[in-house]
């Protein structure tokens, strides 16, 4: 008898995992940013999430470039889920674009795993059950350089951020943290590559400290220009100004800063080791925190499906909430509104023979979630 | 809010100013010769930086890569003018306008296919590095009066080059009767292909100088086209001495207007309220300006009416 109950428990396992191959295909669709300004982001998300499927038959994936428009996002993924019927959306890296995005994506039964983008908007009270941010809330990394801020002893910021959401996602994170006073509080435009004016408000407003927030080709030009003007003040800003892909174009300017990221290419654990090389080897350069964000949310889609079918959208969806996935960062979990519970980090950039890369010198904030969980009712 | 800080935000506001005017001039000698609508101007700006950093990078000079984007958006620009662009002046300014928008798509993408999509490096010589004292308290950036020193030199010499050189009496022949000197036995053609080219050098001249300072990516032009438009419609269209004057004015516009509206709006709203909307009506300030200038002077400040 009991040899008959294993026998047929064996023949159920077989027969369970050989539909679970059968329904187990899935579909992803990836829109991102992969020409213009800004698709340096794009492509690292793009590759840093196909390297982590690589190899994998059950997942198949459509690429699509966004151009950085909302319109054409929007657009796109109508296009992506009506007629190409994929199961799961991801890779959009501006937050205006998840907005216009996200809300209808989820609303018509998807998946949306977001390898970037986290507004305030959808972690809080437009959070939904089936959106899942891998990358970090918006505020996070923000929150972090204030925390900093207060450990270095400034008493007196000045700080800057472009007039979008996620800039003042920025400028609430870091105020939220920062116990000194604003020395001046300034919104750019986004986009805007020249910042004399602002560089002079920071020399005659009597700062201690500058934090900014200027991701892509913006924070370039102020890391240079703020350089050869000639103030002397420490700068702290999240990694988005730092990454590997950008530090090349700031050169030394940028030696020295402090700055905040969930990721860095030194944390020192199996998964991590294993995608630097690995990225290395298939791209021929260092991965950048955004290829690492790519790479977890294609790692966590696989971890999903080996529990649930996507199908079954209320397994599949608690396969997600689990996170059992060996993330580049170490340990990492979901909060309940869907948002990463991980170690923010504080890096200072330096140079490794000729290449400026960074260093982790100090852990910002521990187990570190967001402020909007108790507004998500989902 | 201190007169030092107000004059310094003067000067980055005129340095702004002689930048756009590169651009600009460019555009509106094209426009007024060739009557053509380029909206391709931005890519020879994108080209010239490109051209710099490349130069830059192989001899480490900074003054050799000046003369790159010179001579790498003049010889794109020649290429261009003769392959595509000649057949475009006698078509209306929609078919322009459309053909010079997709030149904008393959040159981009063809600069990424060449360079990738991530930024280049190229910074500004050591000399110029750092800051000089003006009058006795103003620190002001050695590199932005350089930029400021080449526009006014670069409006000078385009100056001479229109009213006393035979070249520009040309140019002005033809921005008044098109016809009339291709039956005078003038090469108009040739004449052509040398404006476009002189456009677009300026255009990669500008590119460079401020690539140095910003950054070299692909798509770096656009944003300033939209400015070298509106500086050209305020100016006057086809009017260089309109191109200087609407770059100055939307330079300082610009500048003054992000920094001090917030200032105002302070005043009497909550500080972080009115950082957030000041800003949003700084950048629609030039706009306001335009409109303004196009109600008292429909045809521009300068432009023949």
């Amino acid at each position: 008898m009991r040899k008959f109950t294993t026998t047929l428990g064996a023949l159920l396992v077989m027969a369970t995992s050989s539909t679970f191959a059968d329904g187990h295909k899935v579909k992803v669709g990836m829109i991102t940013t992969l020409s213009g300004g800004g698709s340096g982001l794009g492509i690292d998300v793009r590759d840093g999430f196909m390297l982590a499927v690589k190899g994998n038959k059950n997942i198949s994936v459509i690429t699509k470039d966004d151009q950085r428009k909302p319109d054409i996002a929007v657009q796109l993924a109508d296009k992506m889920i009506q007629s190409d019927k994929v199961d799961v959306l991801t890779g959009i890296i501006w937050s205006n674009l998840a907005m216009a995005v996200v809300p209808a994506t989820v609303n018509q039964g998807k998946f949306y795993l977001s390898p970037n983008a986290g507004p305030s908007k959808l972690a809080g009270k437009g959070c939904h059950k089936n959106y899942f941010n891998v990358a970090w809330q918006n505020d996070n990394l923000h929150e972090a350089a204030g925390g900093y801020a207060n450990s270095a002893g400034f008493k007196n910021s000045f700080i800057l951020a472009p007039n979008y959401p996620a800039g003042k996602d920025a400028l609430t994170g870091y105020k939220r943290f920062f116990k000194g006073k604003l020395a001046g509080e300034i919104y750019t435009k986004l986009g805007q590559k020249d910042y004399a004016a602002e560089i002079a408000q920071i020399r005659a407003s009597g700062a201690d400290s500058v934090f900014f927030f200027l991701p892509g080709g913006m924070g370039i030009g102020f890391m240079k220009q703020f350089s050869q003007s000639g103030i002397k003040l420490p700068v702290v800003g999240p990694a988005f100004s730092f990454d590997q892909g950008i530090l090349k174009a700031v050169g030394d300017a940028a030696l020295g800063v402090k700055n905040t990221s969930q990721w860095s290419k030194d944390i020192d654990n199996g998964a991590n080791k294993k995608f630097v090389s690995d990225f290395k080897n298939e791209y021929g350069r260092l991965p950048s925190l955004y290829a690492s964000q790519g790479y977890d949310t294609g790692k966590l889609l696989i971890s999903a499906m080996s529990k649930a079918k996507i199908k079954d959208m209320d397994k599949f969806r608690d396969a997600l909430r689990k996170a059992d996935f060996s993330s580049t960062r170490g340990k990492f979990s979901f909060d309940t509104n869907h948002h990463p519970i991980q170690d923010i980090y504080v890096r200072e950039v330096i140079k490794e023979g000729k290449t400026l890369t960074n260093k982790i010198v100090s852990v910002g904030l521990k187990d570190h979630s967001n402020a909007y969980v108790s507004d998500c009712k989902m | 809010m201190t007169l030092i800080l107000f004059f310094e935000q003067l000067l980055n506001g005129i340095q702004f100013g002689t930048m756009l005017f590169l651009m600009s001039a460019g555009l509106t000698l094209i426009f007024g010769v060739m009557g053509l609508i380029n909206l391709a101007h931005g890519s020879f700006y994108m080209i010239g930086a490109f051209s710099a950093a490349l130069i830059a990078a192989l001899t480490e000079s900074f003054w050799l890569a000046l003369l790159a984007s010179l001579a790498g958006a003049a010889i794109a620009g020649v290429l261009i003018e003769i392959i595509i662009i000649r057949r475009l002046y006698r078509r209306d300014h929609l078919d322009q306008v459309l053909a010079t928008f997709a030149l904008i798509l393959l040159l981009s993408e063809g600069v990424r296919w060449c360079f990738g999509a991530f930024p280049l490096y190229l910074n500004i010589p050591n000399i110029l590095n750092g800051t000089v004292p003006i009058f006795d308290n103003i620190i002001y950036s050695k590199y932005r009066l350089f930029i400021i020193f080449m526009g006014f030199l670069i409006a000078l010499g385009l100056y001479i080059l229109i009213t006393k050189t035979r070249l520009g009496i040309r140019i002005r022949a033809g921005q008044n009767d098109r016809q009339m000197i291709s039956a005078l036995g003038v090469d108009i053609s040739k004449l052509y292909t040398i404006v476009f080219a002189i456009g677009a050098s300026l255009a990669g001249l500008a590119g460079a100088m401020i690539g140095a300072i910003q950054s070299v990516e692909v798509g770096m032009g656009e944003p300033i086209l939209i400015l070298a438009f509106v500086v050209i419609v305020i100016g006057g269209i086809g009017s260089i001495k309109g191109a200087l004057v609407g770059s100055i004015l939307v330079g300082v516009t610009d500048t003054i207007g992000r920094i001090f509206l917030p200032e105002l709006l302070k005043l009497f709203m909550e500080p972080s309220n009115a950082t957030s909307v000041g800003s949003s009506i700084g950048s629609m300030l030039i706009y306001i300006l335009m409109a303004l200038v196009l109600i008292i002077k429909p045809s521009g400040l300068f432009g023949k009416s």
